[in-house]
C-alpha cells in the first residue's frame, strides 16, 4: 500500500507552476474551474492508487488535519 | 543630518577638457556614476583603460534603494578590490520565514555551500554600496591609474560616427564637447543616453505600488528575511521586512494600484502603516520613505556601434529577487574585458556582440524569474489567487509545496549556455554546474579560496594534470593554476571540477565563466579554444 509524498518532488518547481497558470491563461473563472476538475479527474486516472488518492483527498480538505 | 548621502562625494570642478580648442578624446566615457557605472569604470582602469566617469550628480544614491547583494557580485567586487569593506560592513543573513494571514507557515535555511570566500547574500544600503566604489575607484586614482570622476557633468547630446562618440555635456561652467573611441552607458532606467539615441524599452508594467520605508529602530527581530502574504496589518497585499547595518530595517508594503502617492508617503499616513506592523509600541525614526512601482522590460540590443547600455539603462527588473544591481555588476563583468581586448587591438570589434548575446540571456532569466515572483506576490486573476492561496495553505503542513512558495527568487548568476565564445566540453564525467559558460564554482584551497587565485585574465587552471605554465594564441596569454585534487581535503574542488574524471584543464575567461574543458593538456584545442573565447574564431 502506497502513501501519498507530501516532500518536494518535482525539478524546476517555477517552470510548472507557470505552465500550470498558462493553462488557464484568457480562462473565464467558470471555464477555469471547469479546466481544474478535467485536470484532477485526468490526473486520477494516471495515479490511479485509491489509497494514495484518498489521502490526497483529506490533505486537500483539511491540511494538516489527517497524518499522511 | 550627515548621512553619506547627503554629502557631495565627486562635487563638481572644472577640467582642463572645458577649455580645449578641440575636444578632447578619451579611450572610454562612462555615463552614470551609479552602482554599474561605477564597476565598469574601476573594471577598466585597473586592466589600465582610460576612462571617465560623467554623472549629473555628486552623491551616492539617495535613500537606500537596494539592499541584497548575492554572492556572484561579491565575488566580482573581490575581483574589483572591494569586496572586504562591503562584506565586513553588510549584514549576512541566511534564514527567512513566510508568513500567510495570521499565522507563520513556514520559515526556510538558504543553507550556503560549504567552501565558498563569499556568503549567499548580504544586506548592504545602496549609498553604502556606491561610497565603497567611489572609494576604490579615488584609491586607483591616487595609485595613477588612468580614472577620473565628473561630478556635475550631465550629458545632454550624444552623436556616433564610425570611429567614436562626440558628447555635449553640461555643467554648472556651461556646456563643452568631449569625445570617446567607447561610451558605455549606465545612466539607469530613465537612461537619457538611450532617449537621445531613440532606442526602444519595452516590457510589461505592474499595476501596483510599494511603499518602501527604512526604518532606523532598536528592535529585537532577529536578522532573518520576513515576508507576509496578506497579513493583518495590510490586508490583501503584502509585506517585507529585512535588517540593514546600522540597526536601519528595510520595510515594504504593498498598496494595490489606486492609491493617492503623495498622500501615502506623508509621514502622518506611513507612521499608523508602521506601527500596525512593529506594534503599538515600537520606537523607530523614518530615514528614507518612498513609492515604487515598477516594470520589467529591456532594450532589444545592449550594444549600438560603440555605445554600449549596462545596469538599468540596458533592462529593468521588479526588485523581487534582488536581480537589479546585481544583474548590472554581472553586465559590466562580462563586458570590460572584451573591451579592453578590443582597445588593445587584440580582439576584433564584433567580440563585442558576444556581451549582446550573453547579457541578453542574462536579463531575460531575470526578468522571467522577477515576473513569476510578481505574479506569485500579486496574482493576475481569480484562479491565479485561488492557487497562490493553495500553495501557502499547502506550505503550512506539507514540504512539497515550499518550493512553490515564490517571495522572490534569489539572484543567482546565469550560465552562457550557447553562447558563441563556448569551447569544447570534452571532460568526461566532468560536473554539470562547470559547465562551458558557467561562472567558476568557488572552492576553499587550503588557508584561501580558488576565485582569488584566478587572477583577471584568461587562466588555465589544471588539476591533477600536466601543461605548460602559460600558453599564448596571437597575443592572448593563458596563465596556469595548477592544483591537485589533494589540496583540499573537504574534496569540494573535486566534487566541482572534476566530477568522476580523473583530471582536468578548463580554460577559464577573465570574467571567471568557464570557456571550455578537457582530460588533459591538448596545445591545439586550448589555442582553439583561446580564439573562440575572444571572437577570432
Ligand atoms: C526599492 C528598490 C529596491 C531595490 N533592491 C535591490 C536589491 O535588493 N538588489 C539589487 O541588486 N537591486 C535592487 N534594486 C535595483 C537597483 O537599485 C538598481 O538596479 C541599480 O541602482 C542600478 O544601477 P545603475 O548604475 O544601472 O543605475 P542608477 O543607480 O540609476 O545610476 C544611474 C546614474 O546615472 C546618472 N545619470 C542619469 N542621467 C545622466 C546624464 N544625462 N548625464 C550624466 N549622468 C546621468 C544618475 O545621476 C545616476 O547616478 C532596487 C531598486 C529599488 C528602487
Amino acid at each position: 500500500m502506497a502513501d501519498l509524498n507530501t516532500a518536494p518532488a518535482i525539478d524546476a518547481p517555477d517552470d510548472l507552476y507557470a505552465e500550470l497558470l498558462a493553462m488557464h491563461e484568457g480562462l473565464s473563472k467558470e471555464e477555469s474551474d471547469a479546466a481544474n476538475a478535467r485536470l484532477i479527474l485526468i490526473l486520477m486516472n494516471q495515479i490511479a492508487d485509491r489509497e494514495v488518492l484518498r489521502q490526497a483527498m483529506a490533505a486537500a480538505r483539511a491540511p494538516g488535519a489527517e497524518t499522511v | 543630518m550627515n548621512k553619506v548621502f547627503e554629502i557631495p562625494l565627486y562635487p563638481y570642478a572644472r577640467v582642463a577638457d572645458q577649455d580645449a580648442d578641440t575636444p578632447v578624446r578619451h579611450a572610454v566615457i562612462v555615463v552614470g556614476a551609479g552602482p554599474v557605472g561605477l564597476a565598469a569604470a574601476i573594471d577598466l582602469a585597473q586592466a589600465g583603460h582610460q576612462v571617465v566617469v560623467l554623472d549629473d550628480n555628486d552623491k551616492v544614491s539617495w535613500g537606500s534603494r537596494a539592499v541584497c547583494y548575492a554572492k556572484r557580485p561579491l565575488e566580482i567586487l573581490d575581483r574589483l578590490g572591494c569586496g572586504d569593506p562591503m562584506v565586513d560592513k553588510g549584514v549576512i543573513w541566511q534564514r527567512g520565514r513566510v508568513f500567510y494571514d495570521e499565522r507563520e507557515v513556514y520559515d526556510f535555511d538558504l543553507l550556503p555551500e560549504e567552501g565558498h570566500r563569499r556568503p549567499a547574500f548580504i544586506n548592504l544600503q545602496q549609498y553604502y554600496f556606491e561610497q565603497h566604489l567611489v572609494g576604490r575607484a579615488r584609491a586607483l586614482e591616487a595609485e595613477g591609474a588612468p580614472i577620473e570622476l565628473r561630478g556635475g557633468n550631465r550629458v545632454v547630446s550624444v552623436e556616433q560616427a564610425d570611429d567614436g562618440v562626440s558628447l555635449e555635456v553640461d555643467t554648472p561652467d556651461g556646456p563643452y564637447t568631449v569625445r570617446a573611441d567607447w561610451v558605455i552607458a549606465c545612466d539607469g532606467a530613465a537612461s537619457p543616453v538611450r532617449a537621445m539615441m531613440g532606442l526602444d524599452f519595452v516590457g510589461r508594467v505592474f499595476e501596483d505600488n510599494f511603499l518602501i520605508a527604512d526604518v532606523v529602530m532598536e528592535a529585537g527581530f532577529p536578522t532573518e528575511r520576513w515576508f507576509w502574504f496578506d497579513p493583518p496589518f495590510n490586508r490583501g497585499q503584502s509585506a517585507l521586512l529585512h535588517k540593514q547595518p546600522d540597526n536601519v530595517w528595510r520595510i515594504d508594503l504593498q498598496l494595490g494600484w489606486d492609491i493617492d502617492k503623495e498622500e501615502e508617503k506623508k509621514p502622518e499616513n506611513v507612521i499608523p502603516r508602521l506601527k500596525s506592523m512593529l506594534g503599538e509600541d515600537a520606537q523607530f525614526e523614518l530615514e528614507w520613505v518612498s513609492i515604487y512601482t515598477f516594470q520589467c522590460r529591456r532594450m532589444e540590443k545592449f550594444r549600438h556601434g560603440r555605445v554600449l547600455f549596462a545596469g538599468d539603462a540596458a533592462h529593468q527588473v521588479s526588485p523581487f529577487g534582488a536581480r537589479g544591481a546585481n544583474s548590472g555588476l554581472q553586465d559590466t563583468d562580462n563586458l570590460c574585458w572584451k573591451l579592453g581586448l578590443v582597445i588593445d587591438g587584440t580582439a576584433p570589434e564584433s567580440l563585442l556582440d558576444s556581451y549582446d548575446d550573453e547579457r541578453i540571456h542574462g536579463a531575460d532569466e531575470n526578468i522571467l524569474n522577477s515576473t513569476r515572483s510578481t505574479d506569485f506576490i500579486t496574482p493576475k486573476s481569480e484562479t491565479s489567487r485561488i492557487f497562490r492561496n493553495a500553495v501557502l495553505d499547502l506550505s503550512e503542513h506539507y514540504a512539497f509545496a515550499r518550493p512553490l512558495v515564490n517571495s522572490g527568487r534569489l539572484s543567482v548568476p546565469c550560465v552562457y549556455d550557447g553562447s558563441p565564445l563556448n569551447g569544447a566540453d570534452a571532460l568526461d564525467g566532468g560536473p554539470d554546474r562547470s559547465r562551458p559558460g558557467a561562472p567558476c564554482p568557488d572552492a576553499p584551497l587550503g588557508n584561501g579560496f580558488l576565485l582569488d587565485r584566478l587572477g583577471g585574465g584568461f587562466a588555465l587552471l589544471t588539476i591533477d594534470a600536466d601543461a605548460p605554465e602559460s600558453v599564448e594564441a596571437d597575443g592572448i596569454a593563458a596563465t596556469r593554476l595548477a592544483l591537485t585534487a589533494s589540496e583540499d581535503p573537504s574534496g569540494a574542488l573535486a566534487e566541482r571540477y572534476l566530477g568522476s574524471a580523473p583530471g582536468a584543464v578548463y580554460l577559464i575567461r577573465p570574467d571567471q565563466h568557464v570557456a571550455a574543458r578537457w582530460p588533459s593538456w591538448d596545445d591545439a584545442a586550448v589555442k582553439a579554444a583561446i580564439e573562440r573565447a575572444t571572437g577570432r574564431a
